[in-house]
């Protein structure tokens, strides 16, 4: 699938214009999802890290060190691809489990377009591009969430919050959490769009097909991840 | 004119096309029909390039369609237009959207050139006021006509329609069919239509191939189909005891026999 994916665009005005809706589609249609999960994940960690630290020894600006490294490294790549995964994945799966389905990958085909190089590459380009992007806000809103929720509960005040931030920050993780981000926005689009793309059957199988994908995507991006941090931290 | 020699096809060990060689002509409906599951989906898919064959030669004007390449075969579709069964049209575009889509891809014209081809080709269809709806909000037959018109927007040399008319009722399969037929004609391209609707080989058959269990069984036109001897073809199109009545009355009245003086059970006895 990934070779046929890689030929020279029919008319490239319309696998930009194709590339720029899925831009859309994906990034601005996952923006809300993304923004609520990470602003709760960010008020949690700092809730349950003040929580367990109980020693007057450890400074409290520990905690939004904690909340951070927490964030960048795992919380914002992971846990917001894993949702993604859910939320992407079956929509591509479907979709193109409909359209192969009702015949439209056909008609694509009987016109001489590359289904594969139309349908799949926008698609995984678009998630290579917004993926990320998705991710930083997740980090930057998962550290203001649990900022905002020391300060409302006053477990935290934000003066000593905004000095826990600063120190002992290793800009190493950010780009950790991006390759991360990569390699899991691959995984988000590529898998689903293989089951999606090859069903065979009716309704039932394209509902399958979606469960299938978004599972598989889950376990490989749980697997990538425990693979990238033994190789890379 | 598209011609083919000996196609072999079959899936997982079972047969589905055997040793199927035709000729579809120029300007001429050329008619696949058969009972469901006699291999007509599967001979127009190979013929298209959408299944690949196991053994056999498509030539499309006498150049090997089998044998080209990725590019070649991109180019040579680009000369064909499909009607698929259930339309197939892009749900999330509207009818004037995938029509247009084609165009964009491969035409160099000007915005205002491509309006005026779509609004051509829906206008031939018959289609004046369906431009801006989406395919779920149109009936079965319009649909149909719509995935003629995208078919037909860059002017194919080549015509599939696969059971243009299932699904639709008498009178709108009659519309289906007199536009295909049409088409056809004015564009002199070459047709090739699978169906099982007797209506439309009477109607629009210039040329019938009649398949039985994968294999080529009769060849004929739509004159010579009602005379024929061939027992499964007569089987399949007489299928109910109407017709085969029918067929009857039809024999008589080409013998000169029928009298409308006398009742239907003394000529059928005659």
């Amino acid at each position: 699938m990934l070779k046929g994916m890689f030929t020279k665009p029919e008319n490239l005005r319309i696998y930009w214009k194709e590339l720029m809706h899925q831009c859309v589609e994906l990034g601005i249609g996952s923006l809300g999802i993304v923004s609520i999960i990470s602003v709760f994940i960010g008020a949690v960690s700092t809730l349950q890290t003040s929580y367990q630290f109980v020693s007057p020894i450890i400074p409290r600006s520990v905690i939004a060190q904690i909340v951070r490294d927490s964030v960048i490294l795992e919380f914002a790549p992971t846990i917001t691809c894993i949702v993604l995964a859910g939320v992407v994945g079956s929509k591509i799966s479907s979709e193109l489990g409909n359209m192969r389905v009702s015949e439209q990958i056909d008609a694509l085909e009987i016109m001489g377009i590359n289904t594969k190089a139309y349908l799949i590459f926008p698609k995984i380009m678009a998630a290579l591009i917004m993926i990320p992007l998705l991710v930083i806000l997740a980090m930057v809103l998962g550290i203001w969430g649990g900022r905002f929720v020391g300060d409302l509960t006053g477990i935290l005040p934000h003066e000593i919050y905004d000095k826990g931030l600063i120190e002992s920050f290793v800009p190493y993780n950010v780009n950790f959490a991006l390759t991360k981000a990569y390699t899991f926005a691959f995984i988000i689009t590529g898998i689903p769009a293989y089951f999606g793309y090859n069903v065979k059957g009716g309704a039932l199988e394209i509902g399958r097909a979606s469960t299938t994908a978004v599972v598989t995507s889950c376990i490989m991006i749980l697997l990538a991840d425990y693979v990238l941090a033994a190789i890379l931290l | 004119m598209i011609s083919i020699k000996n196609i072999q096809k079959g899936f997982s060990g079972k047969t589905i096309i055997e040793n199927v060689s035709a000729e579809f002509e120029t300007g001429k409906c050329n008619l696949i029909i058969g009972a469901s599951g006699s291999g007509k989906t599967v001979l127009m898919k190979c013929l298209v390039g959408l299944i690949k064959p196991d053994s056999g030669e498509i030539m499309y004007n006498g150049d090997n369609f089998s044998r080209m390449n990725q590019d070649q075969r991109k180019e040579m579709r680009r000369k064909i237009g499909m009607l698929f069964q259930g339309s197939a049209l892009f749900d999330s575009m509207t009818v004037e959207k995938n029509i247009l889509f084609p165009l964009d891809m491969f035409s160099n014209q000007t915005k205002a050139e491509k309006q005026k081809r779509v609004d051509e080709v829906l206008d031939r269809v018959n289609l004046h006021d369906a431009h801006k709806k989406f395919p779920a909000e149109i009936s079965g037959g319009m649909k149909k006509r719509v995935g003629i018109a995208r078919a037909i927007v860059l002017n194919p040399e080549y015509l599939f329609c696969d059971e243009p008319n299932s699904g639709l009722d008498p009178q709108t399969s009659l519309v289906i069919d007199k536009l295909i037929k049409e088409i056809t004609t004015d564009y002199n391209i070459t047709t090739v239509v699978n169906t099982h609707d007797m209506n439309s080989v009477m109607e629009i058959g210039d040329k019938i191939m009649y398949m039985y269990q994968g294999k080529k069984e009769w060849e004929g036109t739509n004159q010579e189909i009602i005379f024929s001897k061939n027992d499964k073809l007569n089987n399949f199109i007489f299928a109910s005891e109407f017709l085969k009545d029918a067929k009857d009355m039809r024999m008589l009245e080409i013998k000169g026999k029928i009298d409308n003086n006398r009742n239907m059970d003394e000529m059928l006895k005659s």
